[in-house]
């Protein structure tokens, strides 16, 4: 094994909450970027990939452990890194050569040298003739080729990449990924390793030399691999698609440790989870039972995200939200339909939200306990502070409010509660007896 | 080689452009030499109150001192906002203190300000006129810094993550940052706040140029002494010569300096997207096209900003050692003398405080009540009209292509500057201050909520009008579920500037100096005023703070919760 470029040791971050309990975010974990690789960076939202993107480059600290570049400690921004970015952060009211001039800026060069540079580079990126656009001219590739040239003109021995091809629709992602590997294969930038963090399969298997896939709550490496298909990839290629189911299978099963042996000793903190929502919308669940009830009641997950052209992201959520239901069970990469969930696909909506709303209760801790404590008060109300406290001893602030979201979502699906957003408060919902029959309120009782 | 007929399309553009020279260069040239008139009447021997003299004669000079004062006022008001802006988004230990501080000062009239900034300017410049000139210009600052130093925090807080790590992952040095990151990022906020700010120093120009501070009578040549003056004496003409100056410097700024600077600031939008309604300004134009001035910038300020990009570059921003010893016992140290300085001017001003009487105290507060009757009045009657006016005019593109701009050019004119003419009219219809001064507050006030429900209008999305017209909604429906819900957002930020503008309008508004008598009316503003006039710093002070608590509380308690209702019940989104 050469040297490697960066190496973060028994690096974690979390989050110190006022009681003892903290909120960890990335586990400790080890990871080196060794030179001339393709390192893909691969997990579901929630599993810190971007925050171990910024630590690695020295962005943001590390709460613990050491983060080493070629062997020395890192404090403060890399000497030597660039990152692209899923917004592109091009300064708006810079032109493009200025935008791309402006890190040459910051190193101290010559006015004549920055220009020659920047000008090569913008050449390479294939934006010649159009230095003195503002990026508000530019479509969205043409923005991240402004973000690509930028990254490189300083030359950089690591190039990060925060989901860079993200935000632009799928045509002009698949020619900015060829145009990049390209340049790496032919060796047209100085870049002596590439770490890009992304949340879609297809992708990381398409450019990674290597691929470390995350968990998430808290961040771990599930596995780390190398692939050594060559370049370029076909999708159809029974290998590739071995290897994307492969990475299905890791993503979908939340306990288990997989076979492939990792990189670093895989340290996970085992200590019991306040039990997490995912954040799946209940119509989504419901038309996913569906189609996997028409599926004959099992089908691949892969398959499943490449039908609907969902990514992972779209997809993991309502997968996990099938399961903690009861509705659905999940071997293999493979999602298979339950009974129950059988049922709820076939029976028409005012049976679909009772069976929801029995599965919820039967299952979903946060909703039993909101029930539970609206019941326990005489004016069947209680403000959002109250379970905002209660969760945010577990998640972060963000994820506290999406949790409670996605608590009010389900919850106002299968009638358990409601929420008025304006005074932020939960409350129980009255039977009002002089509103016209309402055929809900009949079957209920 | 030339073909003739292109050279000869090429002529006019040429002799253009020598003529834009030769007006950039006369400018200059002017500028050079008001510098040197400036400076000799400054350093000259004090002479607290000059004779105004009301002929006509007289007005391009006092049109003259009175913009010097405003620019360098606002030169200061500019620097300080950036300054201060910069330390409080930066610095989070301070920060919630800043910001406070900030809300409490900008409560604050400034006619209150005058006594300490006047005596300690003349004090610390007792044989020069640049004392008496220094005070008047601080009073000016404070008018119209605050909102300013607001504007340019508020930017920096809302600088977006990706963009700051951009800058901190290619090295950018402190100078960069600020000038290609921070400075951008504030630019549009500081330009309107700008104008804001200056057409506020125009309204309280008569306040800041001739006033009484007990038995001295301090009196500076400009525009706004001229207007007092010839209203104390009742000289029509003189008042009529006065306002119309005024109204015409007002108006040339408008078009000389911020249409432009509008339009310039355009490309500072922290959009990625194109618009399509882009401002435009034809002095902007005519200086992008000026040679003279590409010279300069290739000549003077490229290298300029050259040498201080590379001498920062060699020093990062982020030099990871930490605070040294040595700053952080001067920071202790600083903090101390500030809190040492604050105790003891709290002291100091409850002694003085003690001075008051019960029966002062409870005039103050009744008479608070009155001004704040005033307010609401002058808010309703705003309201009223400019919420169908403003409605009907963004509803309609051809009516607000006429409107707007006119509205705009009233919106400018500085409102004390017609309030002798007001004034005038109303004695001869047999009216007093008391509804006079509600007139007042409203001339100076409505235009932020008509601008604000102009803008509402015209966001409501044509789905929403289409529903109504579908489904027949009756006039009273369509404005209680489609246009008061949608354009409530933006009413509520012009009540809230408005009502602040009302409050401190009331200095002016409830005390005047007319053909040699004091006209005014019972009044929070009219105490405040008279206090000063008549050197009673104990009234002042506590009058100032009855006014500061009330304003601050009427934010506190009225305004933020409907703007946070704004923020979530009534916000339009996708």
């Amino acid at each position: 094994m050469p040297e490697p470029l960066i190496e973060a040791r028994q690096v974690e971050k979390y989050y110190d909450q006022p009681s003892d309990n903290r909120i960890q975010v990335i586990a400790p974990l080890d990871l080196a970027v060794y030179p001339s690789e393709i390192l893909t960076l691969l997990g579901p939202s929630g599993s810190g990939k971007s925050t171990l993107l910024r630590i690695l480059t020295g962005l943001s600290p590390a709460s613990a452990g050491q983060v080493l570049w070629h062997g020395s400690p890192v404090n403060g921004p890399c000497e030597n890194v660039s990152i692209v970015f899923q917004s592109f952060a091009l300064f708006p009211w810079l032109t493009v050569l200025e935008n791309v001039e402006a890190p040459l800026k910051a190193r101290g060069i010559s006015p004549g040298a920055r220009f020659a540079r920047s000008l090569r580079m913008l050449d390479a990126v294939g934006l010649d003739g159009f230095e003195s656009a503002y990026p508000k001219e530019l479509s969205g590739g043409m923005k991240q080729r402004v973000g690509f040239a930028r990254a490189l003109v300083v030359e950089p021995e690591v190039l990060f990449m925060d989901e860079p091809f993200s935000s632009l629709d799928v045509l002009t992602a698949e020619n900015l990924r060829s145009e990049l590997l390209e340049l790496w294969e032919d060796k047209k930038m100085p870049t002596r390793a590439v770490f890009i963090v992304t949340h879609n399969i297809e992708e990381a298997v398409l450019l990674g030399d290597r691929i470390v896939v995350l968990g998430k709550n808290p961040g771990r490496i599930r596995t780390d691999f190398r692939v050594d298909l060559p370049r370029p990839r076909d999708r159809k290629h029974p290998r590739f698609t071995r290897i994307v189911d492969y990475i299905y299978q890791v993503l979908t099963q939340p306990d288990t440790e997989h076979a492939l042996p990792a990189a670093g000793p895989a340290s996970t903190d085992t200590r019991p989870k306040y039990p997490m929502l995912p954040h799946a919308r209940t119509g989504g669940v419901a038309g996913f039972l569906e189609i996997l009830a028409d599926h004959n009641g099992r089908e691949d997950v892969y398959r499943l995200a490449d039908m609907l052209s969902f990514e992972i992201d779209d997809l993991l959520p309502i997968v996990e939200a099938a399961a903690l239901l009861g509705f659905a069970k999940v071997t293999e990469g493979d999602v298979e339909i339950t009974p129950a969930g059988l049922e709820f696909a076939h029976a028409d909506i005012l049976r679909q939200k009772e069976l929801f709303r029995n599965a919820a209760l039967a299952h979903v801790a946060l909703l039993k306990q909101i029930k539970s404590s609206l019941e326990s008060k005489s004016d069947h109300t209680l403000p959002d502070d109250f379970f905002h406290d209660i969760l945010d001893e577990h998640f972060t602030e963000e994820e506290t409010v999406r949790q409670l979201e996605t608590a009010i979502n389900w919850g106002r699906y299968a009638e358990l509660f409601d929420h008025d957003s304006e005074r932020k408060r939960f409350f129980l919902p009255e039977e009002t007896p002089g509103e016209p029959p309402n055929v809900e309120v009949g079957t209920e009782t | 080689m030339t073909v003739p007929g292109l050279s000869r399309s090429l002529i006019p553009d040429r002799t253009w452009n020598f003529l834009m020279d030769a007006m950039v260069f006369a400018f200059l040239f002017a500028i050079v030499y008001a510098i040197v008139a400036v400076a000799r009447y400054w350093f000259s021997a004090p002479v607290a109150a000059v004779e105004i003299s009301l002929s006509p004669t007289a007005i391009p000079r006092y049109a003259f001192y009175s913009l010097v004062r405003m620019i360098v006022a606002y030169i200061l008001s500019l620097a300080f906002a950036v300054g201060y802006g910069y330390i409080a988004a930066y610095n989070q230990r301070v920060e919630a203190g800043m910001l406070a501080v900030l809300d409490i000062l900008q409560s604050i009239p400034v006619l209150s300000f005058l006594p300490g900034v006047m005596l300690a300017m003349v004090s610390l410049f007792p044989t020069r006129q640049l004392g008496v000139e220094f005070g008047s210009i601080l009073l000016i600052f404070t008018g119209q810094v605050w909102n300013m130093a607001f504007s340019f925090y508020a930017s920096l807080k809302a600088l977006p993550r990706e963009l700051m790590e951009a800058s901190r992952v290619y090295r950018f040095g402190a100078a960069q940052r600020f000038l290609q990151l921070e400075l951008p990022q504030g630019v549009i906020g500081l330009v309107w706040n700008s104008m804001v700010s200056v057409a506020g120093g125009w309204f309280f120009l008569m306040a800041c140029e001739m006033f009484v501070l007990g038995k001295r009578d301090f009196r500076l040549p400009g525009l706004g002494s001229y207007l007092q003056s010839a209203a104390s004496a009742g000289d029509t003409a003189a008042i009529i010569w006065g306002v119309a100056a005024m109204i015409g410097v007002v108006v040339l700024i408008d078009q000389l300096v911020w249409r432009p600077a509008i339009a310039w600031s355009d490309k500072f939008k922290l959009e990625q997207v194109e618009s399509s309604a882009a401002h435009s300004s034809a002095v902007l134009n005519l200086l992008r096209k000026s040679p003279l001035l590409a010279r300069l910038r290739g000549g003077i300020t490229t290298p300029l900003m050259e040498r201080i990009y590379l001498s920062a570059a060699h020093r990062p921003a982020e030099a990871k050692s930490g605070p040294s010893n040595w700053q952080k016992a001067f920071v202790a140290v600083a903090g101390l003398t500030a809190l040492l300085l604050i105790l003891h001017g709290v002291f100091q001003g409850l002694l003085l405080l003690k001075g008051v009487t019960a029966a002062e105290l409870v005039t103050t507060l009744e008479s608070a009540g009155a001004t704040w009757l005033r307010v609401i009045a002058a808010l309703a009657i705003a309201s009223a009209w400019t919420i169908p006016v403003g409605v009907a005019i963004g509803f309609n593109p051809r009516l607000a292509r006429i409107a707007q701009p006119l509205a705009q050019i009233a919106a400018s004119v500085p409102a004390t500057a017609l309030f002798p003419v007001l004034l005038l009219g109303l004695i001869s219809l047999g009216g007093g201050l008391n509804t006079g001064s509600i007139l007042l507050m409203l001339l100076g006030t409505q235009w932020y909520i008509l601008f604000n429900v102009i803008a509402g209008a015209i966001a409501i999305p044509s789905e929403f009008r289409e529903v109504s017209e579908i489904f027949h909604f009756g006039r009273i429906e369509r404005w209680r579920t489609v246009i008061l819900p949608a354009i409530f957002p933006y009413l509520v930020t012009g009540l809230v500037t408005a009502s602040g503008g009302a409050w401190n309008a009331s200095i002016v508004a409830e005390y005047f100096h007319f053909k040699g008598q004091v006209l005014s009316t019972f009044g929070l503003g009219a105490e405040i005023s008279s206090a000063t006039d008549s050197g009673n710093f104990a009234l002042l002070l506590l009058s100032t703070i009855v006014m500061a608590t009330l304003v601050v509380s009427v934010n506190r308690l009225v305004w933020r919760p409907l703007y946070r209702r704004a923020e979530t019940r009534y916000r339009m989104e996708a």
